[in-house]
């Protein structure tokens, strides 16, 4: 980033001889300086910090909180911690919870997304507009207004501290029909569609075998973002789950509010990290997906 | 002449068309019911419901009581208790989106750069974002600790006074809204930065030439262009931060939204309700009062996009228009 500052700052544009716009145009394509790394470097710093004093914390012991400056150096506690973790709060069962209800909601959400997603991309039907618009209308509503009569449902329905109550109202989602429609719209072409047809194939076949494999690419990134929201939802399985059939999150929340006024932090620490890790792990391996399922335009589930 | 018309009746279908017609008319509707059925049970029914709870005293174990008209809406809107944490939502909702957009832009334009290893610093924008809500409010507790957490070290450190950010208001809404920040920023930096690689290089190019620096390049090029994403991050964040409740209830998780309720917001004003109380009635009028905020606030947002996007640069299209118009209303 060059910081020589243009003498020349008239409303109209300046006169510019032959030399004056070459130096304009070196100095346009200067490579970024060191401002920009600046800033990354403290926005990196900024991100990375809560997370690794958290893992400093979690692996020593409560009182060292109080250390100033904060530790940065990782101690030797982290097991013993881990363990008072799961002495606690039943977070085993947590981990196992969390993967179902998630894994269960991706897969309905996906399925369900694309095929309805591929029908108002792909398909001519009466009605078509107004019910993409009602989709994307339903969008903005907060479904979590309704909490008050769907946690009557699940009590109705005895289905209080199962598994079921968190699964069933993630079944579908209006953001995942309306990222699938978009994503499909641009990517098979009709003629695709229409070869399939003459070759007799019924629509579920042409579904089956020509738009699920196009879609596939977008079905990961959705798949992704809807395990995440789900992965970090609170307030319903919070409403929902009790102490015995906990989430991670609602394990978590439980060990915070384990100690009263005077928690041990270490401990409280150690199970935040291994809350995040399995997301960790998972943003390890598809972050890259994650971005740009961000960048094109995604929105918050 | 009749014999020609008499032979141009409808040829007869065999049942293999008739089946394949079928296929090919109800097969649209087939695939879209399930989303739509589905989410009308679970979805649009508790909504439109609410209204239904909301008018009668109804208890979390009694169940439905007398019918009370509008009785519930009044003792909410009469409820200081309800207003304090009005309040409270829009100033941790101000004090999380304004600084957030304008980090978010800054760490943008820094991105829309030739930096080397773009991936790499994509990632780790990214990376508070998979921290979830509830560790994020754990973690930052504890970096809030006011009895020894790092802030209240570094405080000390520097001969500052202590900050009470788990009693006094403000330090309360300013350190959830941190909560909020540290996680939300890099994810809005990304879609802003989208928006921005949106924008050919040839503009910025022949501005350079006509003597644009890079702040004017920035404030005359960038910022018009990734208006209507910018209207669209505004009015998610809305919707998402009117409704804050996980990092409020963690901060201190004895209590509804601290010791003196002064940083319960409005989700956490209706769990009070709800729970504790056992006021489904009164849940249900503050579920519905909170319902029209939110279409309220949606509504001014939905205006001054329309009124900023018919100032905008008409002969330029925006930046993945399809998907933001949708909801930015930027036709």
């Amino acid at each position: 980033m060059t910081t020589t500052i243009n003498p020349t700052r008239r409303a109209t544009v300046p006169p510019a001889d032959d030399r004056e716009l070459k130096k304009r145009k070196a100095r346009f394509y200067d490579k970024p300086g060191w401002l920009t790394y600046g800033l990354l470097g403290a926005f990196f710093l900024g991100s990375v910090f809560p997370l690794w004093w958290s893992f400093v914390m979690g692996s020593r012991q409560a009182s060292d909180i109080n250390l100033v400056p904060p530790a940065v150096i990782p101690g030797p506690n982290f097991l013993t911690n881990l363990v008072k973790v799961f002495e606690t709060v039943d977070f085993a069962k947590a981990l196992l919870n969390s993967v179902i209800i998630s894994g269960a909601i991706t897969v309905s959400v996906v399925f369900f997304s694309t095929l309805a997603g591929y029908a108002f991309a792909k398909l001519t039907f009466k009605g078509r507009n107004p019910l993409m618009i009602a989709v994307i209308a339903t969008m903005a509503i907060p479904t979590q207004l309704g909490i008050i009569p769907l946690f009557m449902m699940v009590s109705e329905l005895k289905l209080t501290n199962t598994l079921g109550a968190v699964i069933i109202p993630g079944l579908v989602s209006a953001f995942g029909v309306f990222f699938m429609r978009q994503y499909l719209v641009d990517t098979i072409p009709d003629e695709l569609i229409e070869a399939a047809r003459m070759d007799g194939a019924s629509m579920w076949g042409t579904f089956w075998h020509v738009a699920l494999p196009s879609a596939r690419p977008a079905m990961a990134v959705l798949a992704l973002f809807i395990f995440m929201g789900t992965w970090t939802d609170f307030l319903w399985p919070l409403l929902v789950l009790g102490p015995r059939n906990p989430s991670v999150q609602t394990a978590l929340a439980a060990l915070s509010a384990s100690g009263g006024h005077t928690p041990d932090h270490s401990m409280v620490l150690a199970g935040a990290i291994i809350s995040i890790i399995p997301l960790l792990i998972l943003f390890l391996i598809a972050g890259k997906q994650l971005i740009a399922g961000i960048m094109s335009g995604a929105v918050k589930g | 002449m009749s014999t020609l018309q008499a032979g141009r009746s409808a040829p007869q279908l065999t049942f293999r068309q008739k089946l394949s017609n079928f296929d090919y008319k109800a097969s649209p509707y087939f695939y879209i019911s399930p989303f739509f059925i589905m989410f009308a049970v679970l979805g649009l029914f508790p909504i439109i419901y609410t209204v239904n709870v909301s008018l009668y005293d109804w208890h979390l174990l009694k169940g439905q009581g007398d019918f009370v008209g509008l009785k519930n809406f009044e003792l909410t809107l009469n409820d200081p208790m309800f207003w304090n944490a009005f309040f409270n939502t829009f100033s941790i909702f101000l004090l999380s989106a304004v600084p957030q957009l304008i980090m978010a832009t800054i760490i943008a334009a820094v991105l829309d750069q030739a930096i080397r290893a773009s991936t790499f610093w994509r990632m780790t924008v990214l990376l508070p974002y998979i921290a979830a809500p509830v560790a994020v409010a754990v973690i930052f507790t504890q970096i809030f600790n006011q009895h020894g957490g790092p802030i209240a070290g570094a405080l000390e450190a520097l001969d500052l006074p202590e900050i009470r950010w788990g009693f006094d208001p403000f330090p309360s809404h300013l350190a959830i809204a941190t909560m909020v920040n540290w996680r939300w920023t890099g994810y809005n930096a990304l879609i802003l930065l989208a928006a921005m690689q949106a924008i050919p290089r040839d503009v910025y190019e022949s501005a350079a030439l006509d003597g644009a620096g890079r702040v004017r390049r920035f404030r005359s090029i960038t910022i018009p262009m990734i208006r209507p994403t910018m209207i669209f991050v505004v009015i998610t964040s809305t919707i998402g931060g009117l409704q804050i409740f996980t990092e409020p209830t963690l901060f201190d998780p004895a209590s509804y939204g601290g010791a003196n309720r002064q940083f319960q917001t409005i989700v956490l004003y209706l769990y009070e309700m709800a729970f504790p109380r056992r006021d489904f009635g009164r849940a249900a009028a503050t579920a519905w009062i909170l319902f029209l905020i939110v279409i309220l606030v949606g509504l001014v947002n939905y205006a001054l996009s329309r009124m900023i996007a018919t100032q905008d640069i008409k002969n330029v299209r925006p930046p993945k228009a399809s998907s933001h118009r949708a909801i930015g209303g930027s036709k």
